[in-house]
């Protein structure tokens, strides 16, 4: 299988590895921005909600930033084990 | 340079096998042991050195636990298991960031060549550690929930039979309580052995100077991910004991 195809399974390994986090992590990224923008706006407009509106920022980018999380270790996954 | 998602075994205590990162989080909780006993050994009204210290800690920690929970009385009941979640994430966080945890180590033959086998490991770059705490905190909120609403009540928030969208609701918030825990475990996981492999990619690449930045980044986010389990463990708790609208 190897020598015909050109294609080992060590190459697909680190193909997939690379594509899932680069792909998974498109998605997060846009996410925190927008949550960060909106809060950033959000404090401007009301300085009074400064610490509620970064305490649910705070949490919100940390939910965004676990669906990132889980891409990184499925990565992981393929790439050593 | 060799990357490894399971903890490895490096001693038995009987029949039980003992990893690297059970190891590390052991120490830390001896060495939190010890600053808890010897910050409240001679306690003083004016606290100084040790005692200070540690209640600087505590009173950011109240802080936080009642700017999410709105309500002192609920603070004073819940804040010792969340302070200890924070407390203990972030001991074993910072401690897989001293050097020589994931380089000294034993050398082994596995499957013919020879690996190094650490003695340390970070306690939370292990999944066990992290699938316990979510366990543990999961278990903790509807504990928490019974308690303040009485079973009949709580359960009434995920079975719940008004009509059928609302019945699709409790069972998706069934689920979700189960969602959490994985969540939670993969969350804390994650980050911290992403970590590591950081630091140990970029000390192969470049030693000595190009990892400090990495240094930084790993120990804000040590602090950064026990913020956010804390801060998602008084989220959960405050929708457990709050009445169903």
């Amino acid at each position: 299988m190897e020598t015909t195809t050109g294609l080992s399974i060590e190459m697909v390994k680190a193909i997939a590895a690379a594509a899932t986090i680069a792909i998974g992590a498109i998605a997060p990224a846009i996410a925190i921005g927008m949550i960060g923008s909106k809060g950033v706006e959000s404090i401007g407009r009301n300085p009074e909600s400064a610490g509620k509106v970064q305490t649910l920022a705070i949490l919100a980018i940390a939910f965004a930033e676990a669906i990132a999380i889980y891409a990184l270790v499925i990565a992981l996954i393929v790439k050593f084990v | 340079m060799e990357i490894s998602l399971a903890a490895e075994k490096i001693a038995h205590i009987g029949a039980l096998p003992v990893t690297n990162s059970m190891l590390l989080s052991w120490i830390a909780s001896i060495m939190l042991t010890i600053f808890a006993y010897l910050s409240t050994k001679q306690m003083s009204s004016i606290p100084q050195g040790i005692q200070n210290f540690f209640e600087t800690v505590i009173e950011l920690l109240f802080n936080t636990a009642n700017s999410v929970l709105d309500d002192e009385e609920a603070t004073k009941k819940y804040f010792p298991f969340v302070a200890t979640l924070f407390i203990f994430i972030i001991a074993n966080n910072w401690l897989g960031l001293i050097p020589g945890v994931g380089t000294i180590g034993i050398h082994e033959i596995k499957e013919g060549h020879e690996v190094l086998v650490p003695i340390f490991r970070a306690g939370t770059a292990d999944l066990n550690t992290t699938l316990a705490l979510a366990i543990t905190t999961m278990i903790a909120v509807q504990v928490v929930g019974v308690a303040a609403l009485g079973t009949f009540k709580y359960a009434k928030k995920f079975f719940n039979f008004k009509g059928p969208i609302d019945f699709f609701v409790g069972i998706l918030e069934l689920m979700s309580e189960f969602s959490k825990i994985i969540s939670f475990s993969f969350r804390l996981f994650g980050n911290v052995f992403a970590g590591e492999v950081l630091l140990t990619v970029i000390a192969f690449l470049l030693p000595l100077i190009a990892p400090l930045p990495f240094f930084f980044l790993e120990i804000f986010v040590g602090f950064i991910q026990a913020l956010v389990f804390t801060m998602l463990a008084l989220v959960f708790i405050k929708g457990a004991i709050m009445e169903a609208h």
